[in-house]
């Protein structure tokens, strides 16, 4: 069994509520850090090399101590549970059933940042999620972790929770802060960066809720402790969220040491592929993320096992690797079709695109209509080249990385796949009835070879 | 016009922005708004909105046709808003769409003529693990199967009696 760190009391009946929490050692890391200063807690989130959760993966030390200290100015801390990205549902786990970790690391957080006001911004759709946490944040008020001088260490500190309304942009930092001001979730060109002026112009720090959750098992044992945890610069655990085409779909928190190999295929995660399938391919960090075939998931392309680390992960850059981003583990087993999952993402994207900026207003919905027209049989060969061409152009051209995200999984799909775009091009009768399959993409490996029948 | 208790509720909501930032208020109250008043935004709802909030109605109309769980029409008493993004379409939710659509006799986007159900297809709404999946009302149905989707069906037309 992998260690845990965050789940590892997610098994505890009740542990959504404060006593339960409470007596299974809730709020001692925060007991901890109220007794220590903010300088030496942010040392500890230092020296834990903890990277941002949501994405880019950004180390939330470096992150926190850009935070901008001018006299008689607020400073804000905002939790950005605005989780969207297709494939990731990991923070929707930590805050249905384990309120009081977040809140807990909420209060760490804010007391290093020097905080008094902390706004949890969560997606619209998970509703029935800010009952959960306002009641858990009442209780932790009763029991005198918010509010005024808490635990009479004269820090004072307030948390709201605030529902966004269906916006996956709301996920970039900048239009989460534009949304949480009551505008269009348009995002900031940057600089200024939100730890200058950031919510209503204040120094501001939005983090991932699974970082600001791991804030609590840092200062439990020690951010150098934290750190032996993982591999190399992937310090600690990561939580994964599993979906597609495997038998025990769900959120994992995994020791960033295992091989993805293991990940799929063991029976502590995900089992193996479905209905005894064989694998095709896989996203493993989320839409956003290149998409790999079987035979460069496994190994990369230097022959070395493939780790679930953001270091292993991204060997090969998007040549031959992908990116751990969100964790949102994406599975294809062998009867998938490329094309359709590629055209549902770029349908995503165009959606979701806030036209801002023209590359990105244009060039997915572009995308999607030419995605259309190869999926439903009536694509031209040339179109995988318009393809190609039209995400070249939207790649870098934009404010904000809902460009890049757009353009990159059908780069990787024409990268990876070209072959099975041409089939669909030149057997437009046939492509409508069956799905091309799965060619040389499992191959040479054993491992994707059906389950024993 | 909201009753006494939502407007306690409005006044709850702009308590927790600093002094004139009561802007920010807006998507929550939006999102109180469409509960209140039928499950859509109507131009005079938006009006009221901004006139709570003491800003202009265009800044009420920009951000409400922003973001996607805003109705700018009138839509059934149950909508049924099914997940069609990669995750969902690899476990079947194109099967679930085709059934729901059959079952109702409606279109995507389109209302069943006694007012009781929508269909809708959304983008990603973070169940993929649990797929195939719909929003109904505040909560997920998740694990859709076409026995599922009757008994959901079911479950509603007996709660609108």
């Amino acid at each position: 069994m992998g260690r845990k760190l965050l789940l590892d009391k997610a098994h505890i009946e009740n542990i959504r509520y404060y006593d339960v929490y409470r007596a299974n050692g809730g709020y001692e890391s925060a007991e901890k850090a109220l007794k220590m200063t903010p300088e030496l807690v942010l040392d500890e989130v230092k020296k834990s090399g903890l990277r941002g959760r949501g994405g880019a993966g950004f180390p939330t030390g470096m992150k926190w101590s850009f935070i901008a200290k001018p006299e008689g100015v607020p400073r804000y801390l905002v939790c950005n549970a605005d989780e969207s990205e297709p494939g990731t549902f990991k923070d929707r786990y930590l805050m249905e059933f384990l309120p009081h970790l977040l809140i807990e690391g909420l209060l760490i957080s804010s007391y290093t940042l020097g905080a008094n006001s902390c706004y949890i911004y969560i997606r619209g759709e998970y509703a029935w999620i800010p009952d959960i946490l306002e009641e858990a944040i009442a209780d932790a008020k009763k029991n005198g972790w918010l509010g005024k001088n808490i635990q009479g260490t004269g820090f004072d500190l307030e948390i709201y929770v605030q529902r966004g309304a269906g916006a996956y942009i709301c996920g970039e930092e900048t239009a989460l802060i534009e949304s949480l001001e009551g505008k269009r979730g348009n995002p900031r060109i940057k600089p200024p960066f939100p730890a200058i002026k950031g919510l209503w112009d204040c120094p501001t720090v939005v983090n991932n809720v699974e970082t600001l959750a791991a804030i609590v098992p840092i200062l439990r044992i020690g951010g150098e402790e934290y750190a032996k945890y993982g591999t190399g610069k992937s310090t600690g655990t990561k939580l994964i969220s599993a979906c597609g085409n495997i038998n025990k779909p769900g959120v994992y928190e995994i020791e960033m040491n295992i091989s993805v190999e293991e990940f799929i295929y063991s029976e502590e995660y995900c089992g193996g592929i479905a209905n005894g399938k064989r694998l095709k391919a896989c996203i493993p960090g989320g839409s956003s993320v290149p998409i790999v075939p079987a035979n460069l998931l496994l190994k990369t392309a230097k022959g070395e096992t493939r780790m679930m680390t953001y270091e292993s992960l991204s060997d090969g850059g998007f040549a031959t690797g992908t990116m751990m981003g969100s964790g949102g583990f994406i599975v294809l087993d062998e009867d998938q079709c490329i094309v359709k999952n590629t055209l549902t993402f770029a349908r995503f994207y165009h959606h979701e695109s806030c036209g801002q900026c023209s590359p990105c207003r244009e060039g997915t919905g572009w995308m999607e209509r030419v995605l259309k027209n190869i999926e439903k049989g009536k694509g031209k060969m040339s179109d995988i080249d318009l393809l190609w061409d039209i995400q070249r152009k939207i790649e870098g051209n934009t404010i904000c990385p809902l460009g890049d995200a757009a353009a990159w999984p059908v780069a990787a799909a024409i990268r990876h796949f070209r072959d099975e775009f041409e089939w669909h091009v030149l057997n437009p009768e046939e492509s409508q009835v069956r799905n091309f399959g799965l060619a040389h993409y499992a191959d040479p490996l054993e491992i994707a070879a059906p389950a024993a029948v | 016009m909201f009753s006494e208790a939502k407007l306690n509720k409005v006044k709850e909501i702009i308590a927790r922005y600093p002094q004139g930032k009561q802007k920010s208020a807006l998507l929550p109250v939006l999102h109180l708004a469409q509960e209140e008043f039928g499950g859509w935004l109507s131009a005079e709802t938006m009006d009221y909105v901004a006139s709570l909030l003491q800003i202009t109605p265009i800044e009420v109309y920009e951000v409400a046709t922003f973001y996607s769980m805003f109705n700018m029409k009138p839509v059934g008493k149950y909508v049924f808003e099914v997940c069609h993004t990669g995750p969902c379409m690899l476990r079947g939710s194109d099967n679930i769409v085709d059934y729901i659509k059959k079952k109702l006799d409606i279109n995507v986007g389109e209302t069943t003529k006694d007012g009781l159900f929508t269909l809708k297809t959304v983008e990603c709404l973070g169940a993929c693990g649990y797929a195939p999946m719909m929003q109904l009302g505040k909560h997920f149905r998740e694990h859709l199967t076409p026995e599922r989707v009757d008994e959901i069906i079911n479950e509603c037309r007996v709660n609108a009696n």
